[in-house]
């Protein structure tokens, strides 16, 4: 009777709920995403070579641009990307910080490298382009403007993130900034776009024209793809290893080398 | 609480911390110099740097005038809980169970008119040394004085991060600098606009806007900052 | 009115100290000791609140705490009647009068002189001081006796034992040169937590 008493009042928790218990667990984390890794690394190079051969080799080159053009292909996804890891890692260092989980910490501050990489893939392609279309390296057209920023905000977070000594800290003390610039993100983003018409008036921009063309769409939207599928697939590498290193000398750890487990 | 050990009020604790700021800054009153003839040296590297031309020194004028605002700010605010940080001062704050937001938010408040207030009063001098147009020279002033305490509670919330660091001033520069890019823009713009003769009253209101929300949510960044810094 | 169950702190993945647990009651004198290094002052750091434990509960029902620290808060460039009135007016109320507690603590002689011309003693006295000022059921203690003279041991032995008499407690950490005479004092022997 007492047993059946004590498992009625067990509070019941959902799946979802139950999935973030178990990703808060180290070992258990480890495993899981060690099985879709190499999945995830598969998926995107397929989706990022079908883009590729789509872009480069299928394309027509731009009838104003020229060949120069299918530096879209990289340039456009590697911003989006950009943006959309800098809100992941914002909300992933909100629950980090409100609800103390490590992994979430780890994985906020892994998105920092991924998300300033792509802010500098964005940068150069940018300015590659941007020789034969403006004749010149750099223009401070609003996009790349702001992409810069982007890049600083990123490194402040990287940067706060080695400049502490103690790991949970350090983390912690970033996670509060990347939301801190998260909250700003939209107001510096507006503020520089209207600057920009405000000093110059817009300039051409690699997204020119109204309407996109169907050959140019389809190879960017799925290189777009292929690099949040980098993104994951990258993270979770990155987030398993710097566990091994946290949890050097606890058991699990000793137990996956022993083991010899990838 | 019973009132034989509950705290005093709040209200009396942020007098109370006003005052002794500006005590303590009143004791160390030739520091309190620094950052007015640090932004004095910097404005007049401009004109050596590029050249007297009255009309291309009017053009820069905003930029130049709010940029070294902006620096001077950022190496003052080092200062803003440096010494409450290091000597213990920060901890009894927390553990005498006032709101530490507060706390962060008189320190700022302090922090401002002992830095920020004479660099807004010195603006008019500055303009006048880059050939600033008289009818935007009002405009200047105002913008400073509206702009100055958001660079400063902004800037505070960079300062709990790096507080725990010996050498945070550079770290600092890099954490804030992309946060102001707004206030930069919009005060320039304002101060441009008057010397084109042109309407500035909505720039000046987005820069209200900017004041009173960052009065409402940086202390309380700054305060969980600092909470993470005493760690 | 402040109990620890199994309460940690891990600093660089490693716990500081092995797990805490204990019950302080009113008139409890709570004496961690150990050897250097064994996390006394973090250990006092996280009682205070200021450290979030890593793992246990910490629960603290006392009516006001105050801490002394290493770290004294106290301005140099104020004298000590101005840092006591500043963390009289701080705290809001006050039970004792600044004068009262100045002669109390023995620092008459240099009330009006700049804390920076104080002796490490003297400042000691004037951090002590700040206990007087205002009633809190719970004072935490982090090495009182260091720097003192023997004068100011006994008077950290007077003052403690006033405050436990009048229903208040403590936690003091020391490393164990000299001991308060309290009958209500329960040891507790701080292992470090690289020794597990």
């Amino acid at each position: 009777m007492n047993t059946n008493i004590a498992v009625k009042d067990k509070p019941r928790k959902n799946a979802l709920v139950l999935f973030i218990h178990k990703l808060g667990s180290p070992p258990w984390f480890y495993d899981f995403t060690g099985k879709f890794i190499p999945w995830l690394w598969l998926i995107f190079v397929g989706l990022a070579a079908w883009a590729l051969y789509l872009g480069l080799v299928r394309g027509p080159a731009d009838y104003l641009q020229g060949e120069s053009v299918r530096i879209i292909y990289l340039h456009v996804p590697a911003a989006w990307a950009s943006l959309l890891i800098y809100a992941s890692m914002a909300v992933m260092a909100f629950i980090a910080l409100v609800w103390r989980i490590r992994i979430v910490e780890i994985l906020a501050m892994c998105s920092a490298p991924i998300g300033a990489a792509f802010t500098i893939v964005t940068l150069t392609a940018g300015s590659l382009w941007g020789r034969p279309t403006w004749g010149t390296y750099w223009v401070w057209d609003a996009r790349l403007t702001s992409e810069l920023v982007l890049l600083f905000l990123y490194l402040g977070v990287i940067g706060l993130y080695n400049a502490i000594d103690e790991p949970r800290k350090a983390a912690r003390a970033a996670c509060l900034l990347a939301i801190v610039g998260a909250v700003n993100l939209p107001i510096i983003h507006y503020s520089v776009k209207w600057w920009n018409t405000l000093h110059q008036g817009s300039s051409v921009s690699l997204l020119g024209g109204s309407s996109i063309d169907a050959s140019i769409l389809w190879p960017m939207l799925i290189m777009a793809f292929a690099v949040k599928f980098y993104y994951l697939a990258n993270l979770l590498t990155r987030a398993r290893v710097r566990l091994l290193e946290q949890d050097l000398r606890k058991g699990w750890v000793k137990d996956v080398v022993r083991e010899q487990r990838p | 609480m019973n009132p034989e050990y509950a705290g005093g009020s709040l209200s009396g604790a942020f007098a109370a911390l006003v005052r002794r700021d500006l005590l303590l800054a009143f004791r160390r009153r030739t520091e309190l110099l620094f950052p007015v003839i640090f932004l004095l040296v910097v404005i007049s590297l401009f004109p050596l740097g590029i050249g007297p031309s009255p009309q291309l020194l009017a053009r820069i004028a905003p930029g130049v005038i709010w940029i070294a605002a902006l620096l001077a700010t950022v190496i003052s605010l080092d200062a803003l809980f440096r010494s409450d940080f290091e000597d213990g001062t920060l901890e009894q704050f927390v553990i005498s169970g006032h709101p530490l937001t507060l706390i962060a938010l008189a320190k700022i408040a302090t922090h401002w008119l002992v830095a920020g207030l004479p660099i807004v009063l010195l603006s008019p001098l500055l303009a006048l040394w880059m050939n600033l147009p008289t009818e935007s020279l009002s405009v200047m002033v105002v913008t400073l004085a509206l702009g100055t305490p958001i660079l400063s509670l902004i800037g505070s919330i960079g300062v709990g991060l790096t507080i725990s660091l010996k050498r945070g001033g550079q770290l600092l520069s890099l954490l804030v600098f992309p946060l102001y890019v707004p206030i930069l823009i919009i005060a320039t713009a304002a101060v441009m606009a008057a010397s084109d003769g042109l309407p500035y009253t909505q720039f000046l209101g987005l820069l209200i806007a900017g004041l009173i929300t960052s009065v409402t949510l940086a202390p309380f960044a700054a305060a969980a900052a600092l909470k993470i810094s005493l760690s | 009115m402040l109990s620890a169950l199994k309460i940690t702190l891990e600093r660089y993945f490693q716990p500081v100290f092995q797990p805490v647990s204990f019950d302080l009651e009113a008139g409890g004198l709570l004496l961690v000791t150990g050897a250097n290094g064994c996390g006394k002052t973090t250990l006092i750091r996280v009682l205070t609140g200021v450290l979030h434990p890593s793992s246990g509960r910490l629960s603290n029902r006392a009516r006001g705490m105050a801490y002394v620290g290493h770290y004294l808060a106290i301005k140099d460039d104020l004298s000590v009647i101005e840092n006591l009135r500043f963390a009289r007016d701080f705290i809001g109320t006050s039970e004792r009068r600044v004068g009262e507690v100045i002669h109390e603590v023995g620092l008459d002689r240099v009330a009006e002189q700049l804390a920076r011309t104080l002796s490490a003693g003297q400042r000691k006295r004037c951090a002590l001081a700040r206990l007087l000022l205002s009633k809190n059921e719970l004072w935490l203690l982090d090495e009182p006796y260091s720097n003192l003279d023997q004068e100011g041991v006994a008077l950290v032995d007077t003052m403690l034992t006033r405050h436990l008499e009048g229903g208040g407690a403590c936690v003091l950490a020391t490393h164990g040169a000299h001991r308060p005479a309290w009958r209500g004092t329960h040891d507790y022997e701080l292992l470090s937590g690289a020794a597990a």
